[in-house]
């Protein structure tokens, strides 16, 4: 770690700071032997903490990602309050799930990434360049992720070229997806997926989008014990990012708190009246035998 | 035999230096000003795409004069030494006096040991969460560091309007009042014509923005900056 220690010392700018050509951050670091690079595990004695399910979906005016705040470690409870969406830069957002550790410096080397390619050259990357900037990355942890540390995130922005929210998925190869409407990754997406599938139409407002995503996160809850549903007791919603034109904003918790007790109420209420139409099928069958 | 010529080092540092002050006079200026919310860049600079002012990182922005390809250089050394720095311990860690020191023993470095020494002198500014938590560092060609307050213009005709400039700063400046006694500063024509009143277009503007969360550097063109310029005839230095 030689090449580190000059790099970050007081001393004068070293020489390598200097060079002309690339603007990504990822390569300066590799090349100039900065920190970073997870060391590949032999084996893994005990399970890394993991991270669940992220949904994402396009609206009318962009897109909408949504991820659940469990983390696991085997069949504990690791921690209960993670947020597994992050903002990479102004318009886009990256949701993972996998090995929380790699996962989350992941997307912390991505924003900064994002970032450094900005204001190295003045403008901002397209995001077909981003998506495919984020799949190299993911391709660089390929080694890890062949002896069971995978990580992978998904990428949901708003493209200003279109006017349109786009939803990318990745696999551990760093194989890069355009995804069609909606998506979702982690140990619960089936269940979310299912669940959208229904629920997803074309132009969907924000606040029907939001909710719509919550319910997502609540089914695959509902039948995946490494996805964490709303937690009512201790006020913790799941993190809900909205990109749209405006850039990214995080959804209020007051709002989170009415989109979980709308799924709730409607969820109760369905119950309610199947219980009802039991009741009411027994009694009429004990009246006619 | 030929001897070479014996140049004493009081000689040869003078040179260096009367060079690297004309290379640098012969440029259009940079004024850096405090204001209420924050501090104000402005350069005068038609070019939409070589800018002289550009951000560094969450709060710190850098404005040069000089050679172009010379403070480029150093400008895309110090956005990699304060990414590197804040990816590996944290954002909170990167700080202006870091940067100030590390450009000050680059300059330096160069100046004392090459034959040419770089003809830039630059300005890096951080915003504090109040105004008295503002740092404006200028760095000149020799590697020499000054912490300034108030109001900084470099290249140009900085010395004859440097005076005016401080006389006329006043703390709780709005941003239209500083951009105006920016251009008072800019007012002075390097080809020694008399002095000009300076449009929008001819002009590069950016702000380090006290409120903004993280990131406070904002360019400001076009439109916004049409409705910050001083509306009637200005007095000029």
């Amino acid at each position: 770690m030689t090449a580190d220690r000059s790099l970050l010392s007081s001393g004068g700018l070293p020489p390598v700071f200097a060079a002309t050509g690339s603007a990504s951050f990822s390569e300066f670091l590799d090349s100039h032997g900065g920190p970073g690079g997870a060391p590949s595990p032999g084996s893994l004695a005990a399970p890394a903490p993991h991270a669940t399910t992220i949904v994402a979906r396009a609206t009318a005016d962009g897109v909408v990602m949504a991820g659940d705040r469990r983390a696991t470690a085997g069949s504990m409870i690791a921690h209960r309050a993670m947020e597994k969406v992050f903002p990479a830069d102004a318009t886009t957002a990256v949701g993972i799930a996998g090995t929380a550790g790699l996962a989350m410096e992941l997307v912390r080397l991505y924003q900064v990434e994002l970032e450094h390619y900005e204001k190295i050259e003045g403008s901002t990357l397209s995001l077909e360049g981003k998506a495919n900037r984020l799949g190299s990355m993911v391709r660089g942890n390929l080694g890890a992720a062949m002896q069971g540390l995978a990580a992978v995130p998904l990428l949901a922005g708003y493209d200003e070229r279109s006017g349109l929210g786009r939803i990318y998925s990745y696999d551990v190869t760093g194989g890069r997806y355009l995804e069609d409407g909606f998506h979702a990754i982690g140990s619960g997406s089936v269940f979310a997926r299912g669940s959208l599938k229904k629920r997803w139409r074309a132009g969907l407002g924000d606040a029907e989008a939001v909710e719509v995503a919550v319910e997502a996160l609540v089914d695959a809850a509902d039948d995946d014990s490494a996805t964490g549903g709303p937690d009512t007791l201790r006020r913790l919603w799941p993190v809900v990012a909205v990109i749209d034109a405006g850039g990214y904003r995080r959804v209020g918790e007051d709002d989170l708190s009415a989109a979980t007790a709308a799924v709730t109420a409607r969820r109760r209420a369905a119950l309610d009246a199947d219980d009802a139409a039991l009741a009411a099928r027994a009694g009429s069958r004990s009246q006619h035998p | 035999m030929s001897m070479p010529f014996y140049v004493s080092p009081e000689q040869l540092t003078k040179d260096k230096a009367d060079y690297a002050r004309k290379g640098i006079a012969r440029g259009r200026s940079v004024v850096v000003v405090a204001y209420s919310g924050g501090i104000a860049f402005v350069a005068e600079n038609p070019s939409r795409a070589l800018h002289k002012i550009s951000e560094i990182y969450d709060r710190i922005a850098f404005a040069a004069v000089g050679r172009y390809h010379e403070f480029e250089n150093l400008r895309v050394a110090g956005v990699r030494w304060a990414d590197l720095r804040g990816y590996s311990y944290d954002r909170s860690d990167v700080t202006v006096r870091g940067l100030a020191n590390a450009y000050a023993q680059t300059l330096g470095t160069v100046f004392s040991t090459e034959a040419k020494p770089w003809e830039v002198e630059i300005v890096v500014a951080e915003v504090g969460e109040t105004p008295a938590g503002d740092q404006v560092y200028r760095l000149t060609y020799d590697g020499s560091v000054a912490d300034e307050h108030g109001v900084v213009v470099m290249g140009g005709q900085a010395d004859q309007v440097a005076s005016t400039l401080r006389e006329r700063w006043r703390e709780g400046l709005d941003l239209a009042g500083a951009i105006e006694l920016a251009l008072v500063g800019l007012a002075p024509d390097p080809a020694g014509g008399p002095a000009r009143t300076l449009a929008a277009g001819a002009l590069e503007v950016a702000v380090l923005e006290r409120d903004r969360p993280r990131r406070a550097f904002r360019r400001i063109t076009g439109a916004a900056l049409e409705g910050l310029m001083p509306a009637g005839p200005r007095e000029t230095a």
